[in-house]
């Protein structure tokens, strides 16, 4: 069954050709004729980097389509202005499920798009309007782009130092932890900051293989505290997003990489998916799979600093879906922290014999809790994992404001105002 | 010793607080600098706080900062493209050898010219914009003309950073002369004819961001890709704000007309009496607008025949409009470019030097640009369901530099005797009729989500904010 997926559009009769975003675009994914400004479906990774620059807001389009067929350069060259929304008739004659966002990997929830609101009355639900792109008042100061095509250095070598199997042996998917040691080079990080990898060789039009972006899952102070090295949680990928069999060039090339190999890093990357650092501050985290990495960065912060009785209080919950528990992450590790300092929940949607349940149906069921922190100014929310799950996800947590009596609009802008709620999906 | 925090009080990322020689030059510059935007600023606004875009740093998280800010605390700085490892110098006679970061003595003079130019028009669409905020159409557009203002602002300080940088004393003197000169004053102008105009009203005002703020785009990409490294990252990260000001006028001008064909779908007339007793601008004198802005904008890219321009290329320190994207030699010896000329009472192609005719190069990029939005505008009239057409004038017409200086061309391109000339021109160019009309519309609206008549409001608030979103607060 054929998936969907949000396209980044240009709106061509607002946008003046000001050439802001091709020239801010990390990966390329926007160029031009003389006619319009377009974003390449294939090419866009969704960072946002475009957004906010863009002096018009002729950037911040988006359109449900099917993933195997986005609207070409081709077509968007030729715009006047934008097409239409697809109707759920469209869509399924393009061979979508009626209304249905079918998303490739099971363990992400599934995005209802009927259950969709519509804030402007003609307008599809926009998560990424939510996302903030300032940190927590109280985050870290991040250094970024330390090495990379506009650094002084293109990139810096790492070691590998560790290469362990995290989901069980046996399951479908395998996911890695690998640990990457910088020797006496520079990298300083912290938790929710990404790096990237650049494999080695090239692609198929024989350029260099693009650097893949990969979330930090150890702590600002090392993985190994004192130490000059990072872990990272990588899912080795064998299939696309419809499901194709493929290997993913990068994660397949980190995941067999053995003890003692090289790696060129670029990085690190990310201003604003930064944790608190005030003591009474609470962290929602609400990923899946390897969506986990970032979390457990930050979890791992917390529990270093309680141990060193550096940290006075403020709750940890954690929200965490998977299809089954053999292929969660972590799963181990995370049964043995203590109850009094992280509330744990799973989702698991591929369970024999129960009922499939996903994040988002977590966060339903935790309401109750949820209402009294998204009121909470110490509150900061984390989402991570796949793309699809974002908008299930901020659609539970309008919900959740909903059920509490709250004007979501205004708490929703706020939690951005204020850097309070962070999207990281991909 | 200083207690002055560098990083607060002149925000860069040029490591300002570890050149002690850089500093005492600049913080002798800056209350100068305050004192003129003081006097020459925008008038009546030192008080207003203003829902601005501030770059604190240069990627993408960080040069697109919104919130209200009095202007005069609005962190003017020193904001650099970050440096590209080993960059090679791709054009001229020293293409594939390193860029330079530091300036070649064979090139201090011309160099020093180029900055001090481009330097020059920044404080002097400051003054020329000086009093349009008494005669704002809203309080979103108030807000648009600040921020063109501080970014405006902003650029002379990047290019009076390059002058005391790299250019000692007579980079620290050319500093100073950039706050001495005025717009418009006849002992001591602004360098460039088209920055001494007068800006007197808002469709001008709209115009000229449209027409002459494209001019600074095309100047400065060509000045991006300068062999002089710093040049180069400089007027890169200016290009990024200057997006803005293209923003402003092509919105503006769209704005305008939508209001105007509206006014004639409702009045069910194109009789420009009827429309401007309606309070609206008729599209013929929107047409004579452009012609005007366009005609003296285009004078701005020089002569088409120059050897000035043909050095700059030559040596590597002006490029031409997108050269990393062009696939000839990037020497351009022995090759040719076709320039217009009179003739026996005919406009004819001649052919010359392409190296000389860099100028017209950089012209014809920047018409092929312009025309672009003009049939922008165009849809939006066109979507009215009125059968007229904006049109770009001949780019002979009305020229005052070159081998076409003052040659009678009519806008499409006749050569016509100066009788003809003297009998048509109030058709082609705003008559004083025009402009008083024009100002008579001009009054102060301000509050929030309210437009004055002869205006649209826009489709949408700045940073997503909503349009009677309060973007100025007067205190
Ligand atoms: C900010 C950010 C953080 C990220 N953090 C992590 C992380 O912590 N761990 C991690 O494993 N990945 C992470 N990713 C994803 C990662 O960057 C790569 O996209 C992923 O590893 C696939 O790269 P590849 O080279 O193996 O596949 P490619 O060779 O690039 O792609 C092969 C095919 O697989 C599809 N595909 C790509 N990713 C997936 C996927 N996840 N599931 C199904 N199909 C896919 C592609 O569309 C393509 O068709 C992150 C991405 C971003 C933008
Ligand atoms: S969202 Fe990021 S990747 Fe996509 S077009 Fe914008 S800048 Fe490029
Ligand atoms: S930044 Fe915005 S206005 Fe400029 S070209 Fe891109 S989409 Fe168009």
């Amino acid at each position: 069954m054929t998936t969907t997926f949000k396209q980044h559009l240009i709106d061509p009769e607002i946008c003046i050709r000001c050439n802001t975003c091709e020239s801010i675009c990390p990966v390329q994914a926007i160029t031009h004729e003389s006619r319009n400004y377009v974003v390449d479906a294939a090419k866009c990774n969704f960072c946002m980097d475009c957004i906010s620059p863009c002096p018009t807001g002729s950037i911040d389009n988006w359109r449900l389509m099917p993933q195997t067929q986005p609207y070409t350069l081709a077509e968007q060259f030729g715009w006047d202005d934008l097409p239409a929304e697809k109707t759920p008739e469209q869509l399924a004659a393009m061979g979508v499920a009626e209304g249905v966002t079918v998303t490739a990997d099971d363990a992400a929830p599934q995005a209802q798009t009927d259950a969709a609101p519509d804030p402007t009355g003609q307008a599809p639900f926009n998560p990424s309007a939510y996302n903030a792109t300032l940190p927590p008042w109280s985050a870290a100061h991040a250094y970024t782009n330390l090495y990379g095509p506009r650094a002084a250095e293109a990139f810096v070598t790492a070691t590998v130092v560790g290469n362990v199997r995290v989901t069980e042996v046996g399951t479908e998917y395998d996911t890695h932890h690998l640990m990457l040691d910088f020797g006496a080079m520079p990298f300083p990080v912290l938790e929710g900051q990404s790096i990237g990898i650049i494999p080695p060789g090239a692609d198929a039009q024989g350029r260099p293989h693009h650097p893949r972006q990969y979330s930090i899952a150890s702590p600002r102070n090392g993985e190994r505290p004192g130490y000059n090295n990072i872990s990272l949680t990588i899912k080795r990928v064998l299939q696309d997003h419809q499901g194709n069999a493929v290997r993913g060039v990068a994660s397949n090339y980190l995941c067999d990489l053995k003890v003692g190999d090289t790696v060129q890093v670029t990085g690190p990357f990310g201003t604003s998916f930064l944790m608190p650092n005030h003591p009474r501050s609470h962290i929602v985290m609400i990923c899946t799979g390897t969506g986990s990495a970032p979390m457990r960065a930050m979890t791992e912060w917390r529990r270093r600093l309680r141990k060193s009785g550096k940290f006075e209080g403020g709750k940890l919950m954690l929200f965490f879906g998977a299809r089954t528990k053999e292929e969660l992450p972590y799963f181990g590790p995370l049964q043995s922290l203590p109850k009094d300092f992280i509330d744990i929940n799973f989702a698991f949607s591929r369970t024999p014999d129960q009922p499939r349940k996903y994040v988002q149906d977590l966060l339903r069921e935790r309401a109750a809790d949820l209402a009294p922190l998204l009121q909470d100014g110490n509150t900061h929310t984390y989402v991570c994992g796949l793309k699809s799950m974002e908008e299930g996800v901020v659609l539970a947590l309008r919900d959740v404001a909903r059920g509490a009596a709250l004007n979501w609009d205004e708490i929703g802008a706020r939690l951005k105002r204020e850097g309070r709620l962070h999207l990281e999906t991909y | 010793m200083s207690t002055i925090n560098y990083s607060d009080k002149i925000p860069n990322n040029v490591n300002l607080s570890e050149d002690r020689t850089l500093q005492r030059a600049l913080e002798q510059w800056q209350p100068n600098y305050l004192n003129w935007w003081q006097d020459m600023g925008p008038e009546g606004s030192v008080d207003y706080d203003v829902y601005l875009r501030t770059a604190i740093s240069v990627d993408p998280q960080g040069w697109a900062q919104f919130g209200h800010v009095k202007m005069p605390d609005y962190r003017w700085g020193i904001f650099l493209n970050p440096a590209e490892a080993e960059r090679k110098i791709h054009f001229g006679d020293h293409l594939g050898e390193a860029a330079w970061q530091d300036v070649p003595g064979e090139h201090r003079a011309n160099l020093r010219r180029i900055i001090v130019t481009q330097g020059d028009t920044e404080p002097a669409s400051v003054e020329q914009q000086r009093h349009l905020g008494l005669t704002c159409p809203s309080q979103y557009d108030l807000r648009n003309l600040f921020q063109v203002n501080v970014e405006e602002g902003r650029h002379l300080w990047a290019m009076v950073y390059l002058l005391h940088k790299y250019f000692g004393r007579d980079g620290r003197e050319e500093g100073e002369a950039l706050l001495e000169r005025r717009s418009g004053n006849q002992d001591n102008p602004r360098i460039l004819q088209a920055f001494n105009e007068k800006t007197p009203d808002w469709l001008s005002f709209f115009m000229f961001t449209y027409f002459t703020d494209r001019d600074g785009k095309f100047q400065l990409c060509a000045l991006a890709e300068s062999s002089f490294d710093p040049l180069a990252r400089t007027t890169k990260f200016m290009l990024t704000e200057e997006a803005h000001h293209m923003f402003v006028g092509e919105s503006g001008v769209g704005r305008v007309i939508q209001r105007t064909v509206d006014m004639m779908n409702q009045l069910k007339t194109d009789d420009p009496a009827k429309l401007r007793a309606a309070g609206v601008i008729d599209l013929p004198t929107i047409q004579r607008y452009l012609n005007f802005h366009f005609s003296v904008t285009i004078d701005l890219f020089g002569a088409d025949e120059s050897s000035n321009a043909a050095t700059f290329y030559s040596t590597g320190l002006k490029g031409r409009f997108e050269e990393g994207k062009r696939q000839d030699d990037h020497r351009l010896k022995g090759q040719t470019y076709q320039v217009l000329n009179v003739v026996d009472g005919k406009l004819v192609e001649k052919e010359v030097p392409m190296l000389n005719a860099l100028n017209e190069v950089l012209r014809d990029d920047y018409i092929k640009d312009s025309v672009g939005g003009v049939e922008r505008w165009n849809r939006i009239i066109d979507k009215a369901g009125i059968p007229v057409k904006l049109k770009v004038p001949h780019k002979a017409f009305h020229r005052s530099i070159g081998s076409l200086a003052g040659a009678k061309i009519s806008p499409d391109g006749q050569v016509v005797s100066q009788a003809e000339w003297d009998a048509k021109a109030k058709e082609w160019l705003p008559t004083p009729e025009d402009r008083a009309y024009v100002a008579s519309l001009m009054g102060r609206v301000v509050e929030p989500g309210k437009f004055a008549g002869w205006i649209a409001p826009p489709v949408m608030g700045i940073n997503r904010q909503p349009v009677d979103f309060e973007y100025v607060r007067f205190n």
